[in-house]
């Protein structure tokens, strides 16, 4: 199934839509196969529903070193649960068999694509509907690698910009970008700061002056009132380690899902876009 | 592949070495790494700054480090004369210094206020604490916890340098994740910190300098060699973790044809075990830790916890210009267990009364297998990069003594 849309990517159809209903998106992490494949499955089957308007497709990898010890842990889980990038990419087939609009954006690092082949990886993503992918440890100095090919396979490639992006390097960072700019709010590992609604404000309005790309802000906010703060100066939301946390917390003492899992990530959709929703009204 | 005009010409602008190094690093570090190689290109262009490290290299550091000819080993395998590159000599006791040392002078020039390190067996951990005590930085050290376990007198060490030593418990907690955590330490402090990474590995230009800062160990070598045979060696031999001493080594000498390279990787269990440290020998190229080189990782890419005896060479990885070394035919890499490391260890403690670090004993049990069916004119000089006296206690351990 392609990612295009009547001539548009889901991703752009989704922020299209989102304009004319005058809010943010909530863009949900949620890493494949943690604490098990069947539970990320149901986990990711009911977010739209919940209120993600994107979902981030986390790909686990060993040694994921710009993140913060909750993404690890769910990381390691995944994988000691089985997880691998085939199942994942299968997972995601599973989930556009029965939602053709919510886009979804694989995130990890560059070593299990490494492995499984650029070509045979972006042929694969394509079949099970990904529309687009955030690969940390690829910057555009390394475009040739994956963000080239994939662009060129119709996927989407979403790069980070970051506070230590200066004006110099940032046109060469969003020189290649597409569907979204991704905003790091702070320099720092996942889940270690907080987000700064004043500081982030400024930002996106720098990186505005040149791109015409949404632009979502992630690290740092796990609360419905950090979500409306942001929402209010960005096109998205983005967040990740308080939905790791989600389901750590929900686990019982082997690690292994109860029946609380699903609801306890499910729950905490419905109160973060129920910030962004609050800054739309206010907005 | 042709052969290249010369093999010291790497890496290229875009920190490659054939298909391996590169700069797979984090938006947020990118600017870092860019300013460093600006920073690092500007040293090299200034006199001074290598007229401060030579100051340094031969007053605190004690170079250059003698070339030893070891004729009670050279007579017991009857074969190749065996020469060590003593830089176990140096302050510190280990390679690690010469290159804390070149990073430590560009981290002051770079105005950076505060150091971190990573490190395995400890020796980059203490030279890096030594190098900040020497000019008053504060200096945190990521070691892994089963590391830290197995090199008490290397923490110990560090603490009196006044180091701050963060055990690492993520992962195989070991080099690998300290390096791990030093990263997301540094990515966290981009302000005023410097990373010092201790070996020829991670984002562009870092296994460059690193290199550069180690090739003082192959220069003096070379020189030495001239002084006492009047040839150049007919082989040289170096263990490999990283590759950091090894590099060093073998970069000076590499466009000097009739010289035969072997680098020795840790065979921990055996290479048909599985439980080792043998990247090249045992692995596959992938990404991790900013370059592409060989990989120990499972058919999905996620990497595999090393295995060695030497907490040194217990990382997954090898510095890319090893990896195009090797793809290119100019080096040999070959592996050495566990148990071969710990006889070449106690051999050579009673032979030459050099007790060796357990990474170095790895490249002497690989001599141990060559010297004695070569000619008694071939000569060898080996790395011998780092002292024994960290290892003692590990040691003891493994032959069942208690101390």
């Amino acid at each position: 199934m392609s990612a295009m849309r009547g001539g548009r990517t889901r991703i752009e159809a989704r922020f299209a839509r989102l304009r004319t209903e005058g809010r943010a998106a909530l863009v949900s992490y949620v890493m494949s196969g943690d604490p098990d494949l069947e539970t990320s499955a149901q986990i990711m089957a009911g977010l739209p529903a919940a209120g993600a308007d994107i979902i981030e497709l986390g790909m686990a990898f060993t040694d994921p070193m710009a993140d913060g010890p909750s993404i690890q842990v769910a990381g390691l889980r995944a994988l000691k649960a089985g997880i691998t990038l085939s199942k994942t990419l299968a997972m995601a087939a599973e989930f556009r068999r029965h939602d053709t609009e919510t886009p979804v954006v694989l995130m990890g690092y560059y070593n299990p694509i490494h492995a499984f082949g650029v070509p045979a990886f972006l042929a694969a993503a394509q079949t099970a509907g990904i529309d687009g992918l955030i690969v940390v440890d690829l910057p555009p100095e390394e475009d040739a690698e994956l963000c080239l090919p994939a662009l060129q396979a119709g996927l989407s490639f979403v790069r980070l910009a970051t506070p230590t992006t200066d004006e110099k390097r940032l046109p060469a960072v969003l020189a290649n970008t597409s569907g979204f700019v991704y905003y790091v709010s702070y320099a720092g590992i996942t889940g270690a700061g907080s987000v700064d609604a004043d500081t982030v404000a400024s930002a996106v309005a720098r990186i505005r002056q040149h791109t015409d790309l949404p632009i979502a802000v992630g690290f740092g906010i796990r609360t419905p009132e950090q979500a409306r703060d942001i929402a209010t100066v960005a096109d998205g939301a983005v967040v990740g380690t308080a939905f790791t946390d989600a389901v750590r917390g929900s686990l019982d003492p082997d690690g292994k899902a109860t029946a609380t899992t699903v609801a306890a990530v499910l729950d905490l959709t419905r109160a973060l876009a129920a910030g962004v929703a609050a800054a739309a009204s206010e907005g | 592949m042709s052969k290249p005009n010369s093999y010291r010409a790497g890496p290229d602008v875009a920190g490659r070495f054939g298909s391996h190094g590169g700069r797979f690093a984090a938006e947020t570090l990118m600017p870092l790494i860019l300013e460093l190689e600006t920073a690092y290109r500007a040293a090299q262009a200034d006199p001074g700054f290598r007229d401060e490290l030579d100051y340094y290299l031969e007053h605190y550091a004690g170079r250059p480090s003698p070339l030893y000819f070891a004729k009670r080993l050279t007579d017991h395998f009857g074969g190749a004369k065996i020469y060590f590159k003593r830089d176990e000599l140096n302050h510190t006791g280990s390679h690690k210094i010469n290159n804390c040392l070149g990073q430590m002078l560009l981290a002051r020039r770079m105005g950076k206020t505060r150091i971190i390190a990573e490190t395995g067996a400890g020796q980059h951990g203490v030279a890096s604490a030594t190098v900040s005590a020497l000019f008053g930085l504060p200096c945190t050290v990521y070691m892994g916890e089963v590391d830290v376990e197995r090199q008490q007198p290397n923490v110990f060490r560090m603490k009196l340098l006044g180091a701050d030593v963060v055990p690492v418990g993520s992962g195989s907690r070991t080099l690998k994740d300290a390096l791990n955590e030093a990263m997301r330490d540094w990515v966290t402090n981009v302000d005023d910190t410097f990373y010092i990474i201790g070996t020829v590995a991670g984002p562009h230009p870092y296994p460059e300098l690193v290199r550069d800062f180690q090739s003082v160990i192959g220069d003096e070598a070379k020189q030495q060699i001239l002084q006492a045979e009047g040839r150049l060696p007919d082989t040289l031999v170096a263990c490999i973790g990283g590759g950091s001493n090894a590099m060093g080594l073998f970069h000076p000498f590499l466009d000097d044809d009739g010289v035969n390279i072997i680098g020795v990787e840790a065979a921990g269990d055996g290479i048909e075990t599985g439980r080792h440290a043998a990247s090249i020998t045992g692995g596959r190229p992938g990404v991790l830790h900013g370059n592409r080189t060989y990989l120990l990782q499972d058919d999905d890419g996620q990497i595999i916890e090393a295995h060695s005896i030497s907490a040194g060479l217990d990382y997954p990885g090898i510095g890319p210009e090893h990896a195009w070394l090797h793809d290119v035919g100019r080096a040999n890499y070959v592996s050495a267990t566990d148990a071969d490391a710990l006889a070449a260890f106690q051999l050579c403690s009673k032979l030459e009364g050099i007790i060796p670090a357990l990474e170095p004993a790895h490249a002497l049990a690989h001599v141990a297998k060559i010297a004695p069916d070569l000619p008694r004119d071939h000569i060898i000089v080996m790395n011998m990069c780092g002292r024994g006296d960290k290892d003692i206690f590990a040691v003891a351990e493994m032959l069942g003594v208690k101390l």
